[in-house]
């Protein structure tokens, strides 16, 4: 009995044993709690040195892991800013000094390392996070250590920390637009497709009240467990409900075998278009051009932005990471966040988190995007929607505009129709 | 008409699940290794048909020479695993888990090293875009086209385990491994042979996947945990188990869905097979033998 030790009902054990640990890793990374108030004293002493000229600064980023795919690039255009400005001379004549941690695409080990570029690396400001689980484990280090954050990322609003600056599109900027647009090109009736997550949850939620509120069917909503492979159920049903536009709020791998289904199941921007809200640039490309071409996003940038702020981003991001690169909406929103970081301390005069946040409403930047303005009051900056629709040559056109930046209401408190969602 | 798409949505899926299953229930189920690394050859078979397809440019003529390029890789590397690792802990199955968790590992970051970490696209062919339409009904040809494959598959598998020499060496082994070599089959050889094969079959899956999800360098930990799955409930050791619980948690899974949600479903279906393997430990089907083992 040389190779076999364990029985055969030994070795069923050990295979199904081996499959529940591997669930348990899943599911804590995704459940992991956050216990940062025990770390932080509640009042903080801020060991910002802004004596020489050099003052630090901190990107925290998941380099590794799940997520390092997306937010990678978000740290190049961080860099790439922090370059620019050095090389315009520096923010209040000091040299940008710096310090990248990896957030390892783990929201506990956000938190953590957020903790250590405040309170050892001693950093004016930290730019960064991607997921809302690495933000809302980030924010009660920075709310208690009083130190500032930015974060780049479209997400689901219904939050304003005192201490973070959202530079992503809140959903009255990105979700309501979009439902505005679809509205106008006369769709009656709409199917919500999302992964199982809080953020696809948030977004219908508010997409069900708006659709009441604008005599819009919903034929039907469709949750997909995050990094499923087999649509060809809900494809089915969004089929046979036959709708006239499907709203995605999908995230990840998933959505490449979501447009693979649809399209193979017949189905077509034609006659059902697809309105995504996490799918840029940098994913085209993965889904497959063809299996997406004619889809629409909805979004605040895109490469194709006609301005000469944009072409200069997009030809200095090229330069320095190659011609095959594209820039996304996250990329440009960090990108534009570290310039407005740079702005608001150039008006304050001071990195002093508390005179930076004072000088912060008002701030403006002519970003890639176009005319960004800062909102003192929930810390969001109001921007401009679009509309796209993804070409042929792998990049997102300009459908439709909103023309005019939108002020961030990340909780909808001046839409009627979203009473009692926060 | 919901009944009957959803009938073949099933079929589908569980043919998927089988095309996944089928090489690990041969390393596995016959020869009782635990292979993290399963997954990652299907990755590798992906990128095969990704690397063809640059090489050859036609998505029909690509995607036919990928299939036996996709077993070539897939089982080379499951030989080159099996030579240098896995056989040197046939007595420790703990430690082949840990230890073949890692390649799997390994293999991940190669891909990512190689490809880079965004997904790549492998184009279908024109002949297997769209649907088949049959009264109202649309199936898709690319599932047409896996299903089919998962047949062909299947029936080679079962013949060459039947009807060659090399099969009944294989089986031989399975059931009695001293007895076999008593008998003159050198142990050592079949195990090659099996692992080579179980593992290109992972490969041939692998290319197959590219016709409907994504291919990135995480690809196989989609579909490792359901795989073993099939394999454990079918009953370790028999073709015939594993494809009787492929097309069962398949349709399982497709009815589940429809009437409930994804989530749900894949809930659900866990449930059943917990409860099932309560029941019957050994799974649905198992080898009878009279060694002691």
């Amino acid at each position: 009995m040389r190779p076999r030790s364990t029985s055969r009902h030994g070795v069923t054990r050990l295979a199904t044993a081996s499959l529940a640990a591997l669930g348990v890793v899943a599911l804590s990374a995704c459940g992991a709690r956050v216990d940062s108030g025990s770390a932080a004293p509640t009042t903080a002493e801020s060991c910002v040195d802004t004596s020489g000229d050099t003052v630090k600064i901190g990107f925290l980023n998941s380099l590794s892991g799940t997520m390092a795919i997306s937010e990678q690039t978000v740290h190049d255009s961080l860099q790439l800013a922090a370059e620019e400005i050095n090389a315009d001379g520096g923010v209040l004549g000091k040299q940008l000094d710096v310090v990248s941690e990896d957030g390892q695409s783990e929201p506990t080990v956000f938190a953590e390392k957020a903790g250590k570029l405040i309170t050892s690396d001693c950093v004016a400001a930290v730019f960064g996070g991607w997921t809302s689980a690495s933000r809302k484990a980030m924010l009660p280090v920075f709310e208690s250590q009083d130190s500032l954050l930015f974060y780049p990322v479209q997400y689901e609003g219904l939050e304003s920390s005192p201490n973070i600056f959202y530079t992503g599109a809140t959903t009255n900027q990105q979700i309501v637009p979009a439902l505005d647009y679809l509205a106008e090109q006369g769709v009656t009736s709409l199917f919500l497709v999302g992964s199982d997550y809080v953020f696809p949850r948030t977004a219908n939620k508010i997409i069900n009240a708006y659709a009441q509120a604008h005599g819009i069917e919903i034929v039907g909503e469709e949750y997909a467990p995050l990094g499923h492979t087999d649509f060809s159920t809900i494809v089915n049903k969004v089929r046979s409900a036959d709708a006239d536009a499907v709203f995605n709020t999908l995230n990840g791998d998933s959505n490449v075998a979501f447009f693979k289904e649809y399209n193979n199941a017949g189905l077509s921007a034609d006659e059902m278009p697809v309105v995504s809200v996490s799918i840029a640039e940098e994913e085209v490309g993965g889904i497959g051009v063809k299996n997406i071409e004619g889809q629409l996003t909805a979004w605040n940038y895109y490469q194709t932005v006609d301005s000469p702020e944009n072409d200069a981003f997009v030809e200095a991001f090229k330069a320095a990471y190659g011609q095959d690169r594209p820039t996304s909406d996250p990329m440009e929103a960090a990108y534009t966040s570290l310039h407005l970081w740079a702005a608001m301390v150039e008006k304050a005069g001071s990195f002093a988190v508390d005179d930076v946040v004072a000088a912060a409403d008002g701030v403006t930047y002519d970003a890639p995007e176009g005319h960004v303005v800062v909102n003192g009051e929930n810390h969001h900056i109001a921007k401009t929607s679009l509309v796209g629709e993804i070409g042929a040559d792998g990049l997102i056109h300009t459908v439709w505009s909103s023309e005019q930046p939108i002020e961030p209401d990340p909780y909808l408190e001046g839409y009627d129709w979203a009473e009692g969602l926060s | 008409m919901d009944i009957i798409a959803q009938l073949f949505a099933g079929l589908s899926l569980g043919s998927v699940l089988l095309l996944a299953a089928l090489g690990l229930s041969l390393t596995f189920g016959q020869m009782g290794v635990i292979n993290m690394a399963h997954g990652e050859f299907m990755m590798a078979g992906a990128y095969t048909a990704f690397v063809v397809q640059g090489v050859v440019g036609d998505a029909g003529v690509s995607l036919l020479l990928a299939l036996p390029l996709g077993f070539v890789v897939g089982g080379l590397l499951g030989l080159l695993l099996e030579a240098t690792l896995i056989h040197r802990m046939y007595r420790r199955p703990l430690d082949t888990l840990l230890v073949t968790w890692g390649v799997a590992l390994v293999l991940q970051q190669v891909a990512r090293d190689v490809f880079g970490a965004p997904n790549v696209d492998v184009r279908a062919p024109a002949w297997l875009s769209g649907a088949v339409e049959i009264g109202g009904l649309a199936l898709p040809r690319t599932r047409l086209f896996i299903l089919a494959l998962a047949a062909v598959c299947v029936v080679a598998l079962a013949l060459a385990l039947r009807a060659t020499p090399l099969g009944r060496r294989i089986r031989a082994v399975v059931q009695n491994r001293d007895l076999a070599e008593a008998s003159g089959i050198s142990s050592r050889a079949t195990d090659r042979v099996t692992f080579f094969i179980g593992s290109g079959l992972a490969g041939i899956a692998g290319v197959a996947l590219t016709l409907l999800g994504s291919i990135g360098p995480t690809l196989g930990t989609n579909y490792i945990v359901d795989a073993f799955l099939v394999v454990v409930a079918g009953g370790i050791g028999q073709i015939k188990g594993t494809v009787i619980a492929a097309t069962a948690l398949g349709l399982m899974q497709a009815f589940l869905e429809y009437s409930t949600t994804a989530s749900v479903a894949k809930v659900l279906v866990f449930v059943a097979i917990v409860a099932f393997l309560q029941l019957r430990p050994q799974g649905l089907v198992s080898v009878r033998t009279r060694s002691l083992a």
